[in-house]
């Protein structure tokens, strides 16, 4: 991520240069690497935190499903199961240049959004959340060990 | 430096009272360990720390070990009656070993360059006497390792300035690094899964594949 700022495939030219310190001043949120289990109710907080309109970029196997570590006791499965995520690049660790082609799909998908209309975006929608409930530290595991209005995987029905 | 054995005898003439023991290691790294007892443990590495010839003042490494309650079968040649005649038969012997918990302890010397020296320490028990002496007070460097190994294995290490859990939250009730640990039942869709994580989704699958 760091590399794609720099000087050989620059995020600049894209209008992606500035990094915030703080979510108040973001409009997308990049999840890079791990997200254990310990961090994610802070994740969803900062995610909380962010003003609308907001965008999620899950970067590499490990935030889109919990990569090689997925058996892990401290491994957050994917962090698409508190928060909705836009695109996810694949890759361990991902190129630069899928971190560019990232930017470039959701400019995409934002120039496709539509102002009215049911297919309108989250933040035009009065129904729709942009706060999404914080996990708390279980027991044995987060409660509840995901969101189901968020995280919805496809059901695959196996013979035998 | 010198042998382990020497190691050990100079050990027990400076430590009253301790029992030490060699346990040997027959893999190629050949780190053998000295098994040292809970209640000299401190006096142990204070000698090992301040004596001349050793001066083994880093402490690189504090891990655990789970040994489980389980029973060993070896087979030994037995001399017994058979038929008639006395042979060597090859007999079934199965000891029942009580489970612990071991912390061990990875010296090096900074000053001599030497090392490394293993100290492993037992419990007594895996449940309510899974106490141990923390070694912080002679190598500053055990502080992080030994919270490790309290979060991971549940050893109790006392005397420790600051023990609390380090990699899991502080609510969370088990330790994952025991044998018993069974990992909470989280549903991981897996588009191809192998072995394990096969026989998870087939109990998850099975019952919508039907509805």
């Amino acid at each position: 991520m760091i590399a794609t700022t720099m000087a050989r495939y620059d995020l600049a030219r894209f209008g992606a240069e500035i990094f915030r310190p703080s979510p108040r001043q973001a409009d997308l949120m990049i999840v890079a690497g791990t997200v254990t289990k310990k961090m994610a109710p802070q994740v969803v907080r900062l995610y909380n935190q962010m003003p609308e309109p907001k965008y999620v970029i899950a970067m590499g196997a490990c935030a889109i499903s919990g990569g090689p570590f997925k058996q892990g006791y401290n491994v957050l499965k994917g962090i698409d199961r508190y928060i909705p995520v836009d695109v996810h690049i694949p890759g361990c660790p991902p190129r630069p240049e899928a971190l560019i082609h990232a930017f470039m799909t959701l400019q995409k998908k934002i120039d496709e959004q539509k102002l009215i209309g049911r297919e309108r975006p989250r933040h035009l929608d009065a129904d729709e959340p942009s706060e999404f409930p914080v996990p708390q530290f279980g027991e044995h595991d987060l409660v509840p060990t995901n969101n189901p209005e968020v995280w919805k995987p496809p059901v695959m029905a196996r013979t035998a | 430096m010198e042998t382990l054995e020497q190691l050990k005898s100079r050990i027990e003439s400076a430590v009253v009272g301790v029992r030490v023991e060699i346990i040997r290691n027959d893999s190629p790294s050949a780190q053998h360990s000295l098994l040292v007892d809970g209640e000299h443990a401190v006096a142990v590495g204070r000698f090992l720390r301040d004596d001349p010839q050793l001066r083994l003042d880093y402490c690189s490494n504090v891990t655990g070990v789970d040994w489980p309650d389980a029973e060993i079968t070896e087979k030994v040649k037995v001399k017994k009656l058979v038929d008639g005649a006395e042979k060597e038969v090859e007999e079934v012997k199965k000891t029942r070993r009580a489970g612990c918990l071991e912390a061990v302890y990875h010296l090096y010397s900074m000053e001599l360059k030497h090392g490394p020296v293993i100290l492993r320490l037992r419990t007594g028990d895996r449940m309510d006497e899974a106490h141990l002496p923390s070694l912080t007070p002679v190598w500053r460097g055990c502080e992080f390792q030994e919270r490790e190994v309290y979060d991971l294995y549940g050893i109790i290490f006392d005397g420790h300035p600051d023990l609390r859990r380090i990699l899991m939250w502080d609510g969370f009730k088990d330790h994952p690094m025991r044998k018993d640990y069974v990992e909470p039942d989280d549903y991981e869709y897996e588009p191809t899964p192998h072995d394990e994580v096969l026989e998870k989704a087939k109990r998850h699958l099975q019952p919508e594949a039907k509805a």
